[in-house]
Parts: C-alpha cells; structure tokens; sequence
C-alpha cells in the first residue's frame, strides 16, 4: 500500500502545480505576517485564505489528478491488488503531498510568527480541510465517469460549502429569528466542515465576546476538552464518509 | 525681604508651639488610639507606631492629623466601621485598614466621611473593607495614593472602592482600587477631579458617575473591569488621557455614555474592549484624537445621539468601527484614520479622495439578529461587505467620513 502511495507522492511533487501551491502559501503567508503590524491581524486574513483557497485547491487538484491517473489506475488493477487498497493509495499519497505544501507553505511561517492556540487551531483546521475536501473530490470523482462533469460538480460542492451554504443559514436565522437558535446553529456548523473550521478559530481568537450569548454558549462548548472532542469527531466524520462511499463505488464500479 | 522670612519663621514656629503631637504605640505612654483622639486638641497630630490596633470604630469629629509611621494596622474585625470622620480638616496618612464592617443592606466602609470638609485621605491601604471610602455631603475632600483591594465576590453583596455622594471639589488622584464592585463611584459630585488612578479587576465598573456635572477624569487606567466605565447623565465632562484596557466580556464596554452632554472625551485609548465607546443619548460631545485598538466594536453610536463630533481618531484593528442601531446620523465623522480604508488621495492633500462608510453591512446584519455573528469572517459576509461597500443601500447613507485620513495621526 505504501509503495503505491509513494509513487504517487513522487509522481505529484514531481508535478509543478503543488510546488507553485506551496510557493503561493508560503509568499502569501509570509508577506501578511510582514505587513500586518499585528499577528492577530495576519491570521485574520489568513483565515479567508484557509477557507477558500486551501479547500478550492484541494478539490481541484485531486479531481483532476483522480483523472489524469486513471490509466495509471487501470494498470494497477490488472496486479494482484485489492481495489480498496489502491484507492486508499491514491488518497493517501494525495492527501500527503497537499499536506506537505500546506504545511511548508503555511505551517512554516505560522509556527514562526504565531506559535501560540490560535496558530495550532490554525494548523488544526487547515490539515482537516485538505483532508475533507480530498476526501470529497475522490467521492465526486469515483462517481462522475465524464472528466468536465467531475470537476464541475467538485466546483459546484467547494461553492456550496464556502458560499451557498452560509446564505442558506443567515435565511434561516432571519426567518427564524423570534426563536431560541443557539442549538439549531451548533448543529448547522457541524453540517459544512468549513463553518466548523472558521468557529473554531474564531473561538480560539477570542471574538466570542463579540457573539453575545451565541458565543458565550459556544464558547462553553468548543472552549472544552467535549468541545475539542467534537471538532475533531465531525471532521474525521467528514474525511472517513465520502471516503468510505467512493470505496464502495470504486469496488462495485465497471471501470 | 529679610523681615518677610522672619515673619514667616515666626509663624511656623507659633504654630508649632500651638499644636501638639500626640504619640501613641505599645511603647508610648498612650496605647489607644482612643484615649489620643480623646485628649487630642483642634490642630494637634497624633503620630500612631506600628501595631495592630483592635479598638472598634474610631470617630474623629475635630481638626487633626492622624499619622501611622510603618503603615500600622486598624483592625475591623469584620465587625464595624474603622474610621468615621466628620468636622473639617482633618488628614489621615499612612495606615492600613482592615476587614471592615460587611452588610447587603447597609453601606460600611472602612473610612467613613460624612458632613466634612476639607479632608485628606494619603498614602493608606484598604484591605478587605465593604466600602474602602465613603465620602458622603462633604467638600473639598481628597483621596490620593492610596491601595484598595477588595475580595467582592457577587454584584449584589460588594461595596464600592471609593464612593462618593453629594459632594463637590473632591480631589482622587493616584489611587490603584481593585476587586470592589465599581472601582470610583460618583453620584452627585460636582467640580471634581478624578486623576491618574488606576482602577482594574472590579466586578461591576471601573468608574461609575452618575449625575455629577463639571468633573474631570484625566490619565486614569480602567482595565479589565466588569463591565468598563459608565458615565450617565452628565454634563460638561472631561475625560481626557484614559486608557480604557481589557473590558472584554459579553457586556463589556470601554466606556458607556448614557444622557452626557457638552462633554471632551478626547486623547483616550482604547484597547481590547468588546465595544470601545457605547453612546446613548449624547448631545454634543466632542470625540477627538483618541486611539481604538483591538476592539471587537470601537464605537456604537445609538440614532438618539446628536450634534456631536468625532474627529481626528485613530481606528486600527478592530472588528467593527462603527455601528448604529438606526438609519439617522446627527453627528459628524469627519477626518479620522480607518485602517480598512481603501480610498485613494490623488491630489496628496492627506485625505482619501472616497468617501469611507464606517458602517458595514454585516455591522448592521448583527444589529437586528445578534445570532447571525456566526458567520463571521465566512466568504460570504465577506463578499456582502464589499458589494455593500461599492454601493451603499442598507447601511446608513449619512454616517461618512467625508474627509479620511490616509495616515494615522502621531498621538
């Protein structure tokens, strides 16, 4: 398993498009640790970047790679391997290569010039993106045949995580403004691995003060050792289930 | 020349001679100091040695200065009231205070002053006391360098550090009050002067006025209170060269202002306050060359507020800088730095050649469904801004810095 995993690290890095995404992490990264007179700042817009770039990029990426490896699969399968297992390669040896740039290109300055919770909830946060959202785009592309509808339809998801889904919530909280929704959004945030990603963060930022009672309630819960315990939960939740529905695809699939 | 100094010498020397000095201490003839307060003439000093002195609740009633010489200790026993002052001129310098009189109902306090004048609070510590002072219809009273601490522990049973009522030219200066329910208290005090104090850690406010006209509050720290500063109906106040620090809390404010008119808040800093300044009702204040930094909201200036100016601010790294409950602007926002400004200054006059709405939507969005703060910093609210920013339907049209600055004014 690790033999064909590494193949396919090799065979990415050896690609310029995760070395441009590296290098495009690390000079954004670094430049707004530079320019921002204070930390907090830098995170701030850091953050944006995290949730939009890093799961765009990793949605892409991986679609495309699924694709462009397919032949490469195929010769796989003719060898006495299990179809779960070459599938599993190919995630791992994805997810590791998109972990390394984002490690290097983010985590580096970040442990440089914001070594403290916020910059490890940070790191936290952008490691369990990478993955989910990989994750993701093996599931749309185990289950789209058509290259174009693929990637479209890994777009389309990236656009209603970061986009879509947020507009949908603030409808909710208008319509339903009259009614105690502390509970109701805890539970939304659990629904898109993005808000749960930012809350988490923003808690660590200590904006919580802003948030009224919303933030002093979610303080409580994320601030705790059950609050910790939840996040990661939801995120491994968001990495194993797509996961697991494209092996089975993958499994049963007439390739 | 030389018969002026004589003259004053002489002076200097009959009044020496007039008033006595009165020793009390374990080695000292007199071991009370009852039986000193009691032999004590108007004028004379009763110098205390250092001791631990249990005797109940002493009152002073004539002119005298009571001094302690290595901070000596007046016990309360948790039972009474250690010190009640009344008559004039009276100084007390250098003791230590100690578990005063505690009640829910009624207002103890370590040193009492009632229907006084001209008194000197120096130089003591107040440890543990229900109220540290109580300075009730009195004048010219002055309270400086002394050290408060309480151990308040819920709003309803603490008292206040130092608490003043009905009174006027009272002089605080270089007190440091912590762990009270409001650090100062103030409610119908007129033409004082609060300075250089540092109030922190109490569980209420900071600093608390209420109906007292004509004061100045200059170089105070007011950090990590409760609930900050509350300034409420009041007019001509001075509030000038504060640090309002660490209010941070649900509702935290740097400083509220309820009802004020005619007032100068300027040179103030504000620094990590949930909300920098609450205005409610404020008529005419001017609001110039403070500094707001890391506030989660540097400002909230309610639709009821008007006429009043605020100009040459710097706004640098807060969440929010402005926000409103309403779509009515009366007060003008001219010239202040914003460091989310993205205007350009072609002409190089130092002002930003756009208009700058310090409002912004999401700012507006909280306002009417505080639950919406969830999405916070999401792409969305995000690109909400940006669209609102490009053209302005919802946040109110008025409220505009017509004139910003490109660079943060040297304060």
């Amino acid at each position: 398993m690790f033999k064909v995993s590494r193949y396919v690290f090799y065979d990415i890095i050896k690609n310029k498009i995760i070395l441009g995404y590296t290098l495009f992490l690390f000079v954004v990264s670094m430049s707004m640790f530079r320019m921002e007179d204070s930390n907090k700042k830098a995170i701030l817009s850091l953050l944006t970047i995290i949730l939009i770039v890093i799961p765009l990029v990793s949605v892409v990426f991986s679609t495309i790679h699924y694709y462009n490896s397919y032949e490469f699969i195929e010769l796989l399968l003719s060898q006495p391997l299990s179809r779960t297992r070459i599938l599993l390669s190919e995630y791992a040896g994805v997810c590791i290569s998109l972990l390394s740039s984002f490690f290097i290109g983010l985590g580096i300055p970040v442990m440089l010039y914001a070594f403290n919770p916020t910059g490890l909830s940070f790191l936290f946060t952008g490691s369990a993106l990478t993955m989910v959202f990989t994750s993701l785009a093996f599931w749309v592309s185990v289950k789209a045949r058509d290259k174009a509808r693929g990637i479209g339809t890994a777009l389309l998801l990236w656009f209603y995580f970061a986009l879509i889904y947020d507009g949908l919530v603030l409808l909710i909280l208008f319509s339903f403004s009259d009614y105690p929704l502390e509970k109701i959004t805890l539970l939304l945030s659990a629904l898109n691995p993005l808000d749960l990603g930012r809350i988490f963060i923003m808690l660590k930022m200590d904006v919580s003060a802003l948030m009224g009672y919303t933030g002093a309630l979610y303080k409580d819960f994320f601030g705790s050792m059950s609050g910790m315990l939840f996040t990661s939960g939801i995120m491994i939740i968001w990495i194993i289930l797509p996961l697991w529905l494209s092996v089975r695809k993958f499994k049963r699939k007439d390739l | 020349m030389t018969r002026f100094y004589l003259l004053i010498l002489s002076l200097v020397i009959t009044s020496r001679v007039l008033s006595n000095t009165i020793r009390v201490g374990s080695n000292e003839k007199l071991k009370t100091i009852k039986q000193a307060l009691l032999l004590a003439k108007s004028g004379d000093t009763v110098l205390v040695q250092y001791g631990i002195y249990r005797e109940g609740s002493l009152t002073i009633t004539k002119p005298l200065t009571l001094l302690g010489i290595g901070f000596p200790v007046l016990d309360g026993e948790n039972k009474v009231e250690n010190l009640v002052i009344s008559g004039k001129d009276v100084t007390i310098r250098g003791f230590q205070f100690r578990d005063s009189r505690h009640s829910s109902s009624n207002d103890y306090a370590a040193i009492d002053i009632i229907d006084a004048t001209n008194i000197r609070i120096d130089n003591n510590k107040i440890i543990n006391a229900h109220f540290g002072i109580h300075i009730a219809n009195s004048t010219y009273c002055t309270v400086s360098n002394n050290f408060i601490k309480g151990q308040a522990v819920s709003e309803q049973s603490a008292g206040n550090g130092i608490h003043i009522w009905k009174s006027d030219h009272a002089t605080i200066e270089n007190n440091h009050i912590q762990g009270h329910r409001d650090g100062i208290y103030f409610e119908f005090v007129t033409q004082s002067v609060i300075r250089k104090n540092t109030s922190e850690n109490n569980i209420r406010y900071g600093l608390h006025f209420m109906f007292s006209h004509q004061d100045q509050y200059i170089g105070n720290i007011f950090r990590n209170n409760g609930t900050g500063v509350a300034v409420m109906y009041t007019r001509n106040v001075t509030m000038t060269g504060n640090h309002f620090e660490k209010n941070w809390g649900n509702s935290s404010y740097g400083i509220l202002l309820k009802d004020i008119t005619d007032s100068d808040l300027s040179g103030n800093q504000f620094t990590n306050n949930t909300i920098g300044i609450f205005m409610e009702g404020g008529n005419r204040i001017k609001v110039e060359k403070n500094i707001f930094k890391n506030n989660g909201w540097a400002m909230k200036i309610q639709a009821n507020c008007s006429d009043n100016f605020i100009n040459y601010n710097n706004f640098s790294n807060n969440t929010f800088d402005i926000s409103t409950n309403g779509t009515m602007v009366l007060s003008d926002f001219s010239r202040n730095y914003w460091d989310k400004y993205e205007g350009y200054d072609i002409n190089k006059d130092g002002f930003g050649d756009v208009p700058y709405h310090p409002v912004s939507l999401y700012a507006m969005v909280i306002e009417q469904n505080p639950s919406s703060v969830i999405l916070l910093h999401s792409f969305m609210v995000t690109l909400l801004d940006k669209a609102e920013k490009a053209m302005p339907v919802l946040t109110p049209e008025n409220l505009v810095d017509k004139q910003p600055l490109m660079k943060p004014i040297q304060l």
